[in-house]
């Protein structure tokens, strides 16, 4: 029998390792037919450290476990009595029976680094599918599954694999971004940290579809736990000799650019630069790492992969909304209840996710305003959190979709400042290569400052509307080019914190 | 953590290995250059930040101008010109912990600590970082790059800087 205790980097942020080797040290001293696994994490935060145990019957958790607690658990455990932390079945917890788990199905359910795992839940089913299809038949069914770039873009997926797949050159590369740099988002650290070998399994596919010999995962140094899971995960399927003949992946490390997230800028990054944009045409797909066609996708776009070609682009495409089909790992933080990691089909709306699944705001105060995007998304206000999920709708709303990072603020938030924040950000991340972003996001701080202190008050909010268009309409890349998201959705939702 | 006094011959024994690495990966494409963020990420590693000692050398070793290295090295946050103090803390300010009070930690440091972003005391430095990826456990902080911490309010923030050996 196992017993899990998440080895995730937000379990360990409030105990989780202090809580294993607790268990480690009570059962090295006896003779138990039980060990201790590590698992990624379930994504229910708010119950972290989060220990599970194998039974019979199936896994029970227990919720918010300090290792104080552990003597007192590991009795409960063996005698079948009841603990006060015991909640029970962990598949019947409400906010994990709702979900609809493709691409997290193995997430806090198995031992990430354990091969035998991976099989027994599914692991390569996948890949064996892919492996006996001609690559332009891999294509055409990512390309069936409707499946859109999960790293905020929302490009079809499908139709970037076409094009490298169809661009001439015997050398490719399949480049996964996982420079997570949006606030509010962490469900590509969490696939990394609790299934390396699911995004692996999609970039192998992913290779195979394009015609690619070698691929790279950019890992933000923020996310030092996902770098050494992922170089383990790589060791491990070079002794399987499932990466090493033919293709084969390495890691490497981000250095704290959040602009390196786009990828043009990360292609420069990799081949040893400066993180600037480069202008495009051409396409990464034309024209991408070292000037070879190049497959730039997010973690849980390939990590999709796998299902998709399991089973079939038809069965993905059964779930969403309009045209945001399949399901999305919604990651709600911030100030909220019951945050976490909410895989969904697409076109849940910001209400339901935020009081339904969310519970309001941890502060039990009001929530006034939720951030959807990251840094570069809009301000919702509550009338409009009916609007859904999904990337048109949220496009609609003056939004983004982004990577579905979803933060909650109470009403103790200034929009002014927050506004001002967003100005302040983009000039700190601001690559330097285009005059509206470099520049306009100094002066926008500025303006901003200036507004907040009463000067020349609508004058100075006209020029923030001016400025908003010149970054929008002029600059290279989505950093300029969203910034005035936030700053508008701010003003137009919330102009009383400008008065 | 402990850095190791600067070594010449140790650091190029790392510039020559992160080089071979990529080399070895890559076969034929891509040039040398390629290797140059695992290169300053294991000097600064070892070391603790990149002197211009060390830019030198890894210009020579890449057969680049010393203004491309230090080009690279002063785009990326990551990267230290200076020794920094034994243990660095990095306070995320981004919004999801802005919404859980990352600011007033951030007055409390200042405060308390007398520690701002870039500034070290007692042996702590404080850096300010976008995003953690620990966005429903906030406020969060990594620890001499390695240790996430979340739920920090001010008693948390006391006990860590004490730890690390600062004013508890």
């Amino acid at each position: 029998m196992r017993l899990f205790v998440p080895a995730d980097a937000a379990a360990a942020s409030v105990g989780a390792d202090e809580v294993a080797d607790r268990f480690q040290h009570e059962l090295a001293n006896r003779q138990l037919d039980l060990r201790l696994a590590r698992n990624g994490s379930r994504g229910l935060f708010w119950l972290e450290p989060l220990v599970e145990v194998e039974t019979p019957t199936g896994r029970l958790a227990f919720g918010n476990v300090s290792a104080k607690d552990v003597p007192s658990l590991l009795e409960a455990i063996l005698s079948g009595a009841s603990h006060p932390l015991a909640l029970g079945p962990v598949d019947a917890i409400p906010a994990l029976a709702r979900q609809r788990r493709l691409t997290f199905a193995r997430v806090g359910l198995v031992d990430p680094l354990s091969v035998e795992d991976f099989r027994r839940h599914g692991g390569f089913r996948g890949w064996q599918k892919a492996e006996a299809m001609e690559p332009s038949t891999i294509v055409a069914e990512v390309t069936a599954s409707g499946l859109r770039g999960r790293g905020g873009a929302g490009f079809p997926t499908g139709l970037k694999w076409k094009t490298v797949n169809e661009a001439p050159g015997k050398r490719k590369y399949v480049v996964c971004n996982a420079d997570e740099g949006d606030s509010g988002t962490f469900a590509d650290r969490m696939v990394m940290e609790g299934d390396p070998f699911l995004l692996l399994e999609g970039m192998r596919i992913a290779a195979r579809a394009v015609g690619a010999s070698h691929g790279f995962i950019y890992v933000r140094s923020e996310y030092p736990r996902a770098v050494q899971v992922l170089r383990r995960a790589i060791e491990l399927f070079r002794q399987l000799s499932f990466f090493g003949h033919g293709f084969d992946v390495e890691v490497r490390v981000g250095a704290g650019a959040y602009v390196c997230g786009e990828e043009t800028s990360l292609l420069e990054s990799l081949e040893g630069k400066r993180g600037q944009v480069r202008p495009k045409p051409p396409l990464p797909a034309h024209e991408g790492l070292f000037g070879k066609p190049t497959v730039v996708n997010n973690v849980l776009t390939l990590a999709a992969v796998p299902w998709i070609l399991e089973h079939g682009g038809a069965a993905y495409a059964a779930l969403g909304r309009d045209r945001s089909r399949g399901t999305m790992p919604i990651q709600l933080g911030g100030n909220v209840k019951f945050g976490g990691l909410y895989e969904l089909p697409l076109g849940l709306t910001l209400r339901e996710l935020v009081f339904d699944l969310g519970g309001g705001t941890a502060s039990g105060r009001p929530v006034r305003a939720v951030q959807v995007g990251g840094p570069l998304g809009a301000y919702f206000p509550e009338k409009l959190l009916d609007t859904p999920l999904d990337y048109e709708a949220m496009a609609k709303a003056g939004g983004i979709l982004g990577h579905a990072g979803v933060v909650v603020f109470d009403d103790t938030v200034n929009l002014a400042r927050q506004a001002r924040f967003a100005f302040e950000f983009c000039a700190l991340e601001s690559c330097g290569k285009c005059t509206p972003c470099r520049i306009g996001s100094t002066r926008g701080v500025e303006t901003i400052d200036k507004i907040i202190a009463n000067v020349d008050r609508s004058k100075n909010v006209a020029l923030v509307r001016d400025l908003c268009t010149t970054l929008t309409d002029a600059s290279l890349c989505a950093l300029g080019g969203l910034t005035p998201l936030p700053v508008l959705s701010a003003l137009d939702h919330f102009p009383e914190d400008f008065r | 953590m402990h850095f190791a006094p600067w070594d010449a011959q140790r650091a190029r024994t790392i510039i020559v290995a992160e080089t071979e690495k990529a080399r070895a990966f890559l076969g034929d494409d891509g040039p040398d250059a390629t290797a140059l963020l695992p290169i300053l990420h294991a000097l600064q590693h070892t070391f603790g930040f990149v002197s211009s000692e060390a830019v030198e050398l890894v210009a020579h070793q890449l057969n680049l101008s010393r203004a491309e290295v230090k080009g690279v090295l002063t785009f990326y946050e990551d990267f230290r010109t200076h020794e920094p103090g034994a243990h660095r803390v990095a306070l995320c300010r981004a919004e999801a912990c802005q919404a859980r009070g990352s600011e007033s930690l951030a007055a409390h440091l200042a405060e308390r600590h007398r520690l701002t972003p870039g500034s070290t005391s007692q042996g702590v430095t404080l850096e300010s970082t976008y995003c953690l990826g620990n966005c429903a456990l906030g406020p969060a902080a990594l620890v001499d790059e390695s240790k996430l911490v979340g739920r920090l309010d001010a008693q948390g923030i006391d006990r860590l800087i004490g730890a690390l050996g600062g004013k508890s």
